[in-house]
């Protein structure tokens, strides 16, 4: 095991390697000079003049490079263009917002798809099956800025239950250590200020986890029903063992591991529709920012967040490889 | 369709699993080893197998004509359409479904439901198109990547993961920022950004097959590094891929959506999907119309898609055979 986790940290090493190198690269493709298009055409001589030195423009691409790294390293990640705040802060700040929103978001995902999915599973082809199956799909078709303004529209405006957008009302005074509000407001002991948080997430999850639990119900019904007909489990049933029995003990384990492998996959994805989620309720995390960032061509600010995102997705899948080597012994460690 | 035209252009024995053994007869050793056309009947039977599977499966059907009727309503839009979709008219604006306007008007007195069925031509073009992209681009690297193996490939595919590595849409959005907004570069970005998935499946593929005895002996009669790629390897990736490129559509669709609906798609006044979205998002609370149609017809088109290539993979998957 041990082993295994270095050699996939190992592995992980190039690619972050890469993605450093893409996202250095990434301005520098642009055909034209990157401090224009950075500043956009009205841009003063004097304002480019200061990019291309900050940036050391002027310099060979590889002295360019080495600087960027060398400063990534330090973890300096350069100034926004628009807000002259320091990258790794204004991440800091909103990177949280979005860590609990995907969190949530699978929390719902994962409490509704793996349940919908056993059930489907051993009432195959019951009203129940064909009518979870049904909404799986329609789950896993929908845009889900479309699904968040229809929430929105019903919930929040037609019916008056939640908010329509923001973390906390302005009137909670919570202190703020981990900038997760949920876990913040824990920690201070302020129940009124943890029930309106949850209140606020409660849209913006759903609609972000819709996907990913059309996903797990649709996977978690196709693994159950396959492990369903091993030997195993008809040795089972043939002992005489109770079918609750059966499900729980002898099927659901085996059943859940290629759903595991899969929740990896769902966070890159859920980060995916982050950006979607957070720009239609206004919900102050690294995806509206990442847009924001791309509509005022705040480009240090946006390279900051592609490396961060990317870095967590690695790190993400990394994590969950160890769990699917735990889960399942029969995994080489190659 | 897709599947119809590709039981023409099939020389080779069935389509591969990754992972499976390929489904070819081993020649026997004394025999010279058939190579493309003596397989042809056995490849036939296994197809129309494959078809009648796909045609009994009814919510495959269901899917195929979901897609051949939006298919249909692009392709005579005009015909359809009871209104102009660029027609503003503004004594009519923002009002709900209605006789006149089955669908109601958006802010300039448009009319949805034409809106919509132009749109389809919008969304379908750019699904397939993009996708169209992404597996030529994905086939040709996977396939030369794997053929020649140790350096390329693992050149190639540090590549893709280091791509995967990226939150697909926002990498779109980013290229999209860089070479500008519209709806050209937004099915470009998609296309770029789906380029790993295929690239995998070719080369999962490609990585059973490269050992097997037809290639051997298409070698041995002095086939190219080419022929046998295009002529012996592709063919034989092409039902997973097919599945693949299928549900891909559906995901090119959305994306494609979502970016018209961030503003870097599709400009106004061309009737898009997702741009009529972002059009109506304003009036959300006052004409929640607007928004909704544009939105049913993107779930209706895309759960079609998905349908039609669940069905597809069913009925191409050896293993569920019965």
């Amino acid at each position: 095991m041990g082993r295994y986790l270095a050699k996939r940290l190992l592995l992980a090493i190039p690619i972050l390697f890469g993605v450093s190198v893409i996202v250095f690269l990434f301005l520098r493709l642009i055909p034209g000079d990157p401090a224009q298009v950075m500043l956009g055409e009205k841009a003063t001589p004097q304002a480019l003049a200061e990019i291309r030195q900050e940036m050391g423009l002027d310099k060979p691409l590889y002295v360019q490079y080495s600087r960027y790294m060398v400063k990534l390293l330090q973890g300096d990640l350069g100034r926004s263009i628009t807000s002259h705040t320091r990258v790794t802060e204004e991440l800091g700040a909103r990177f949280p917002a979005t860590v609990e929103l995907t969190i949530a978001a699978m929390i719902v995902a994962l409490l509704i798809g793996i349940p919908a999915g056993i059930i489907s599973a051993t009432r195959q082809y019951s009203f129940f099956d064909n009518a979870s199956m049904f909404v799986a799909l329609l789950g896993v078709s929908m845009p889900v800025f479309w699904l968040g303004l229809m929430l929105l529209w019903f919930f929040s405006f037609y019916l008056g239950w939640f908010p329509m957008s923001a973390r906390l009302d302005v009137s909670f005074d919570i202190p703020t250590i981990t900038n997760l509000y949920v876990v913040d407001s824990i920690l201070a002991g302020n129940w009124a200020a943890l029930a309106n948080s949850l209140w606020h997430l409660v849209l913006p999850a759903v609609a972000l986890g819709t996907i990913p639990m059309a996903t797990f119900a649709r996977m978690t019904r196709s693994s159950m029903l396959e492990v369903l007909r091993q030997d195993y489990v008809r040795t089972a049933r043939s002992k005489g063992l109770a079918e609750r029995l059966v499900i729980a003990k002898h099927s659901l384990k085996n059943a859940l591991i290629p759903v595991v492998t899969v929740i990896g996959l769902e966070f890159g994805l859920l980060l995916n529709g982050a950006v979607m989620t957070e720009t239609i309720f206004a919900w102050p995390g690294i995806g509206k920012l990442a847009f924001d960032a791309i509509m005022q061509r705040d480009f240090p600010l946006l390279q900051g967040i592609l490396l961060l995102v990317a870095a967590a997705f690695v790190l993400i899948n990394l994590a969950v490889d160890m769990i699917y080597a735990y889960l399942d012994p029969r995994i080489h460690y190659e | 369709m897709l599947y119809l035209n590709s039981e023409q252009g099939f020389p080779g024995p069935a389509p591969a699993q990754p992972g499976l053994p390929a489904q070819p007869a081993p020649p026997a050793v004394t025999e010279p080893t058939p190579v493309g056309d003596n397989l042809a009947p056995q490849t036939t039977t296994l197809l129309r197998d494959a078809w009648r599977r796909l045609l009994r499966n009814r919510s495959a059907v269901a899917g195929m004509i979901v897609v051949g009727l939006l298919i249909l309503v692009a392709v005579f839009a005009p015909l359809i359409a009871p209104h102009d979709p660029l027609a503003q008219d503004f004594d009519s604006r923002i009002l709900p479904p209605s006789a006149g306007h089955l669908l109601g008007t958006d802010d300039l007195g448009r009319d949805i439901l034409s809106r919509i069925i132009y749109g389809s031509r919008v969304s379908l073009a750019a699904g397939i198109l993009s996708t169209a992209l992404a597996v030529a681009a994905g086939v040709l690297i996977g396939a030369f990547a794997t053929y020649y193996g140790g350096f390329w490939d693992n050149l190639a595919m540090r590549m893709m993961d280091i791509m995967l590595a990226f939150p697909q849409i926002l990498l779109a959005i980013a290229i999209v920022a860089i070479l500008g907004p519209g709806l050209t570069n937004a099915m470009l970005a998609i296309g770029i950004i789906s380029i790993p998935i295929y690239a995998r499946v070719v080369r999962s593929s490609i990585l059973s097959l490269r050992e097997k005895e037809f290639i051997e002996a298409a070698r041995a009669l002095g086939a190219s590094d080419l022929q046998i790629i295009f002529k012996h390897l592709l063919p034989n990736c092409m039902g997973p891929l097919i599945v693949q490129a299928t549900l891909g559509i559906a995901t090119a669709i959305i994306e494609a959506a979502s970016l018209s609906f961030l503003g870097l798609g599709a400009q106004p006044p061309t009737p898009e999907w997702g741009a009529m979205l972002n059009g109506g998002r304003h009036l959300l609370r006052q004409a929640p119309w607007v928004t909704a149609f544009p939105g049913i017809a993107i779930v209706v088109l895309v759960m079609g898609v998905n349908l039609f290539g669940d069905g597809l993979r069913d009925a191409l998957d050896p293993r569920l055979k019965q």
